[in-house]
């Protein structure tokens, strides 16, 4: 497998970074060597193995259904760049 | 008569398929404790799990689970004992972390059916291809200032069911009416309190159309709207729409839209291009969700009736029509109420009354099953004064009228107003020797062949009981004396 310009660019797009044209090139073959080391997994056979979704052999723990958090809108948005009141505000997007 | 749309090459299927997302009813989150009621201040309800905060881990709440367990076998759904948390991808503002925890390649439940019944009796069977746990979104205000939009993150997090239908449905009445059966199980099951105003149900409808015998043509899907008239609006405006693009020769493009009800029409959202590369992957801040058996069993055990079952029940048990059968069950307090009403009395009449006048009266009133000034048992106790022949139905209505007014017991109004039924056939019978000597020339004209006056005559001497007479004998009565 083998990355082209446009799905480089297009990754970008998708991840929301910003890629100059220049650095495009250098890029595509810093992730295809990315790609063409973990390809070595296709040599292993798995055929007629379930896909693992976690290598730990647990189901997941549940908990009961409590109020135990929230209430702390203070520290919510202590980092937010911009707030008005108490809401997170950002710049308008709108359909 | 199946629905169709005419176009200028000839004639029209429409199909529907509907993913309808329901807010779960739980105290706390899916992931976090903080809780899950609607509203609230702005980000009151938000943990820092909720937030996106770095280093946050999810728990899952088992309640949530169990709310999709009960919901996937109140539809007749497999119940999927393994299933598994994947991460759908997008960036917006009002989703914190990027990503979205949903459930993609193993849904907790598979498939299964909601019966729906149309206007013209037909009953006609649903497919449900899955339903999914995922988290809901926080909310987006972009009318509070000029150039920035806000947001409230105290629904982000909380559970949602994605329910998603095959596309099975035929028209917009179809549409109505599966929205409908679905929300009443969901009420039914205490899942979902399926509130479409406040969101926490909304329905993504995938439209196309089809030239009859044809393969499915390419589908597009309207996001998020929030009424079943819009649902049914927006499948036939959606319908016309790509008659017209395939009649002029075009080709419809797969692409999410929008419904816009002052317009009732439906536009493009180009912003949504990408939005269908979500680049799901496992979520790996989770394990596999992994359930007993014997705990789904548990579940259904407690299951409540559901209203398929209740309504064949009430038919069996009461002797009353399907259709009001149907009318008593659509809210589970309605089927309550009837019964209470029901259980120990003539099941018909109790029917009549529930919906004929104690309905009209809640119209009248404004007021609902649980506001209502007349409970179950003072509606009781009237079938009861009824039964007994202490009044009759005509003085009932009047009784009834009282108890809408002032929430009294009909048996106390009935005491007060010296409304019990006359019985007595002395007085029924100077009653109407009175009427009829009052009235020599119309017994004339009765005694020469005008028989529809005995109506009249009987009219005459309830009036001049106040309408206490008893019916059959003051019937009984006039004839006698008429001879």
């Amino acid at each position: 497998m083998s990355l082209d310009a446009a799905t480089v660019r297009r990754i970008a797009r998708l991840a929301r970074i910003r890629v100059e044209d220049a650095e495009v090139e250098t890029l595509k073959s810093e992730l295809n060597a990315i790609l063409g080391y973990v390809e070595q997994l296709d040599e292993v056979d798995v055929d007629g193995i379930a896909p693992l979704a976690s290598v730990v052999q647990l189901g997941l723990r549940q908990r009961e259904d409590q109020l135990s958090d929230g209430e702390i809108a203070e520290q919510v948005l202590a980092n937010a760049p911009d707030r008005i009141g108490n809401f997170f505000a950002v710049p308008k997007v709108v359909e | 008569m199946a629905y169709s749309l005419e176009g200028r090459t000839g004639t029209w299927e429409v199909v529907v398929g509907l993913e309808v997302h329901a807010q779960v009813i739980s105290e706390s989150k899916l992931f976090s404790g903080a809780s899950a009621t609607y509203g609230g201040a702005p980000n009151a309800h938000v943990s820092f799990v909720d937030a996106g905060f770095p280093g946050m881990l999810p728990v899952i709440n088992k309640e949530c689970v169990a709310q999709a367990v009960r919901t996937g076998l109140g539809l007749k759904a497999q119940i999927n004992l393994f299933s598994r948390f994947d991460r759908k991808n997008y960036f917006y503002a009002d989703l914190p972390n990027g990503y979205q925890i949903s459930q993609f390649a193993h849904p907790v439940v598979g498939t299964g059916t909601v019966e729906i019944e149309l206007q013209d009796g037909t009953i006609k069977q649903i497919g449900i291809t899955r339903l999914h746990l995922e988290q809901d979104a926080g909310k987006s205000m972009h009318d509070q200032h000029a150039s920035k939009s806000v947001i409230d993150l105290n629904r982000a997090g909380v559970a949602l069911m994605e329910i998603v239908s095959e596309p099975d449905i035929r028209s917009p009445e179809e549409a109505g009416a599966y929205l409908r059966k679905l929300r009443q199980i969901l009420r039914y099951l205490g899942t979902c309190d399926g509130n479409m105003e406040e969101g926490s149900m909304r329905a993504d409808v995938n439209v196309s159309v089809r030239k009859a015998g044809e393969a499915f043509r390419t589908r597009c899907e309207i996001k998020n709207v929030n009424s079943i008239r819009f649902v049914m609006h927006a499948v036939e405006a959606e319908a016309l729409r790509q008659i017209e693009i395939w009649e002029s020769g075009g080709e419809v493009v797969q692409e999410t839209r929008l419904y816009d009800p002052s317009k009732g029409e439906t536009r493009s959202m180009r912003s949504k291009e990408d939005a269908h590369d979500y680049r799901y992957f496992p979520e790996p801040d989770l394990l596999p969700l992994v359930l007993e058996q014997s705990w789904v069993d548990e579940l259904a055990a407690k299951l409540p009736e559901l209203p398929d079952e209740k309504r064949a029940r009430f038919c069996d048990q009461y002797g009353i029509p399907f259709y009001d059968a149907g009318v008593l069950v659509a809210e589970q307090a309605t089927a309550d109420f009837y019964e209470t009403v029901a259980k120990t009395r003539d099941g018909k009449l109790a029917a009549n009354w529930i919906t004929g006048d104690f309905f009209a009266a809640l119209n009248r009133t404004g007021t609902t099953i649980e506001t209502s000034p007349v409970s179950a048992a003072a509606l009781g106790q009237l079938l009861d004064l009824i039964a007994d022949k202490t009044i009759n139905g005509r003085i009932a209505k009047d009784v009834f009228e009282e108890m809408v007014e002032t929430g009294a017991m009909p048996a106390d109004i009935v005491e007060k107003k010296g409304l019990r039924q006359v019985t007595d056939t002395g007085a029924i019978d100077a009653a109407v020797t009175k009427v009829l000597a009052e009235n020599a020339d119309k017994v004339a004209e009765y005694k020469s062949g005008k028989d529809k006056l005995f109506g009249f005559f009987v009219g005459q001497v309830m009036k001049a009981m106040q309408g206490k007479g008893n019916p059959a004998l003051v019937n009984e009565a006039v004839k006698k004396q008429l001879g």
